[in-house]
């Protein structure tokens, strides 16, 4: 396929994903106001945990609220919680749907991808502005005034999806031998939420653990992107260091699912799934 | 004719693992397509028949290129479709009766323009191919409603138009009218015999409804077992099936069951008498006969019914 019809087909994907969520209105409020109430739920225990604690994990009372509030705004477009593709892609290759996909003249992966990052597109604006507004106007936050800052923060939640989309890929492929993806889903899920800092920052976790958990590629979801916003990795240098990180994440499982993909697909074709 | 699908010896051999203890597995081997040959020439429409487990969707996964054939050699459009599947997609369309390639939440248009994204056809083309589809088919109304909100008839012919955008040499549907009411099934035959008129698309139809044969294609292939048991005109099924017809005869009064040379009585009801003889022989001998000994009031002529053609077919078939 060539380059410009390829990237004008992924577009379509994309924006398909994106309208896909959009039509669902009373879900996607509904979204928002968990959103925002587990923000001010988690807001007032961080509080108190800062009270008694104070700069933990390096982080000051503002730093940590603005934590808890950018962090409720990426769950839906991390899909950290819950929700995304996987657990529609298992379905389809349980019921053998996933056949259709197949024989059409379109990448399995990237059209996955590009189909999860208009979803994320969505929920970022949709289920992440409206959170991070509510918590700007109640709580006193560590938003920076520099553009620059922000738009490193987006590039670095973009890489964060994509990092997102290749591990749930490899989750999301299991089901070609598994059948029924529900275990690895649940271990996949609590993983993700510990290892990318749902439950606490990671920069709270000491020794050689924390340094374990913040290589780990899970980081790259929510620890990261948000450290990139806070400038904590001082300056530009550790942005730009944060940023490759991210890269080099989401190049390594992106190949690695289509090292899977080979396999589930050939898997397929000489068994017949 | 130049052939446009052709099949010489194709097998398909699963290894199927059964856990037989609790560390004990037993391998077996499931010919699900056992040697079969057949070709389709440009332009034809043949139906493609045989119980669950026959075999007809993995020959059909073999022709889209999702499935290798373990032996054999498969051609679609000079095509080896298990080599470069891709290239071949861009000159067949599938359909699959129970599942679509429609975008659930959205709607029906945004799937067709993606269709055209997906296999580049010229804006020009797609405009008119949409146009004459969404005409035949009666979709005007449906572009803009999510697919979810679809019956399944509508569904079904929103996936047809899918499959038909890029202009395919070649067809493949997998029981197109599973699940569809009366009317919706006559839309979706007549839209198909139109087509084939038309633009010459060769199709390949698999499925249950034997009335989809008779009303679509002349030339019928039966596949039990993962072999081909017959393959050829449907009038010859009966033959081949040794299948009869039956000649009910009202007499003047109650008799002791018929003896007419060619025919045998199967039931007797009163007045009433049932002859079967076999379906490619002629009626009027046996008529003659029967008129010319027993004292006849009124007769019916009953042809075989193809159901019971098939079935006793798949029967004889080793099952």
């Amino acid at each position: 396929m060539a380059g410009g019809d390829a990237v004008r087909l992924y577009a379509a994907v994309a924006a398909g994903g994106f309208r896909r969520y959009a039509t669902y209105g009373t879900a996607t409020a509904a979204g928002v106001f968990t959103n925002t109430v587990f923000g001010f739920i988690v807001a007032y225990t961080y509080i108190a945990l800062w009270d008694e604690r104070p700069h933990l994990g390096g982080y000051d009372q503002a730093q940590a609220l603005t934590f808890v509030w950018i962090s409720q705004s990426l769950l839906a477009a991390g899909a950290l919680i819950g929700g995304g593709f996987q657990e529609e892609m298992q379905e389809r290759i349980r019921t053998g749907d996933i056949a259709v996909d197949l024989y059409r003249p379109a990448d399995l992966q990237l059209w996955w991808l590009a189909a999860d990052l208009g979803r994320a597109a969505f929920q970022l604006l949709a289920r992440g502005v409206p959170p991070t507004i509510a918590g700007a106007l109640w709580f006193d936050l560590a938003l920076p005034a520099d553009p620059l800052r922000w738009v490193l923060f987006l590039v670095s939640v973009w890489l964060g999806l994509v990092v997102g989309f290749a591990l749930r890929y490899l989750v999301g492929l299991c089901a070609f031998w598994l059948l029924d993806g529900s275990g690895v889903n649940m271990m996949s899920l609590l993983v993700s939420m510990f290892c990318s800092g749902v439950l606490l920052p990671l920069n709270v976790f000491p020794g050689a653990f924390g340094e374990v958990v913040r290589m780990l590629p899970w980081s790259s979801m929510l620890q990261v992107p948000i450290d990139v916003l806070l400038g904590e990795g001082s300056g530009a240098g550790g942005a730009g260091a944060a940023l490759a990180f991210q890269a080099a994440w989401a190049v390594l499982l992106l190949a690695a699912g289509r090292v899977l993909q080979a396999a589930a697909t050939r898997k397929v074709v000489v068994q017949g799934g | 004719m130049e052939a446009l699908i052709r099949l010489d010896g194709v097998e398909k051999v699963f290894d199927v693992r059964k856990r037989t203890g609790l560390l004990r597995r037993e391998r077996r081997q499931v010919r699900a397509v056992d040697g079969i040959s057949f070709e389709v020439p440009r332009g034809e429409m043949v139906g493609y028949i045989g119980p669950n487990g026959a075999g007809k969707s993995t020959t059909i996964k073999m022709l889209t290129g999702i499935l290798t054939p373990s032996g054999g050699r498969v051609r679609v459009a000079g095509i080896d479709p298990a080599r470069e599947r891709t290239r071949l997609a861009h000159r067949i369309g599938v359909v699959f009766g129970q599942r679509t390639t429609l975008w659930w939440d959205l709607p029906l248009k945004d799937s067709y323009a993606l269709m055209r994204r997906m296999y580049r056809i010229p804006q020009a083309r797609y405009a008119a191919n949409l146009e004459r589809c969404v005409e035949l088919l009666e979709l005007e109304k449906l572009l803009d409603v999510p697919v979810r909100q679809l019956s399944l008839g509508q569904r079904m012919r929103g996936d047809i138009a899918a499959a038909l955008l890029h202009d395919p040499e070649v067809l493949y549907l997998d029981e197109p009218t599973i699940g569809l009411d009366v009317v919706s099934k006559a839309k979706v035959r007549a839209f198909l015999r139109d087509m084939n008129a038309e633009s010459g698309t060769t199709v390949l139809l698999t499925t249950h409804d034997l009335q989809d044969i008779e009303q679509l294609c002349e030339r019928v292939m039966v596949i039990d077992h993962g072999r081909l048991v017959y393959d050829g005109p449907l009038s010859g099924l009966h033959s081949a099936g040794g299948s009869e017809r039956t000649l009910v005869v009202d007499l003047e009064r109650g008799l002791p069951p018929l003896d007419v040379p060619g025919a045998r009585v199967v039931k007797v009801e009163g007045p009433r008498q049932w002859l079967a003889f076999p379906a490619e022989s002629s009626a009027a001998p046996l008529v003659a006969a029967v008129a010319a000994k027993y004292p006849l009031l009124d007769l019916s002529v009953r042809e075989p019914d193809i159901e019971d053609v098939i079935a006793r077919m798949y029967a004889g078939g080793g099952g």
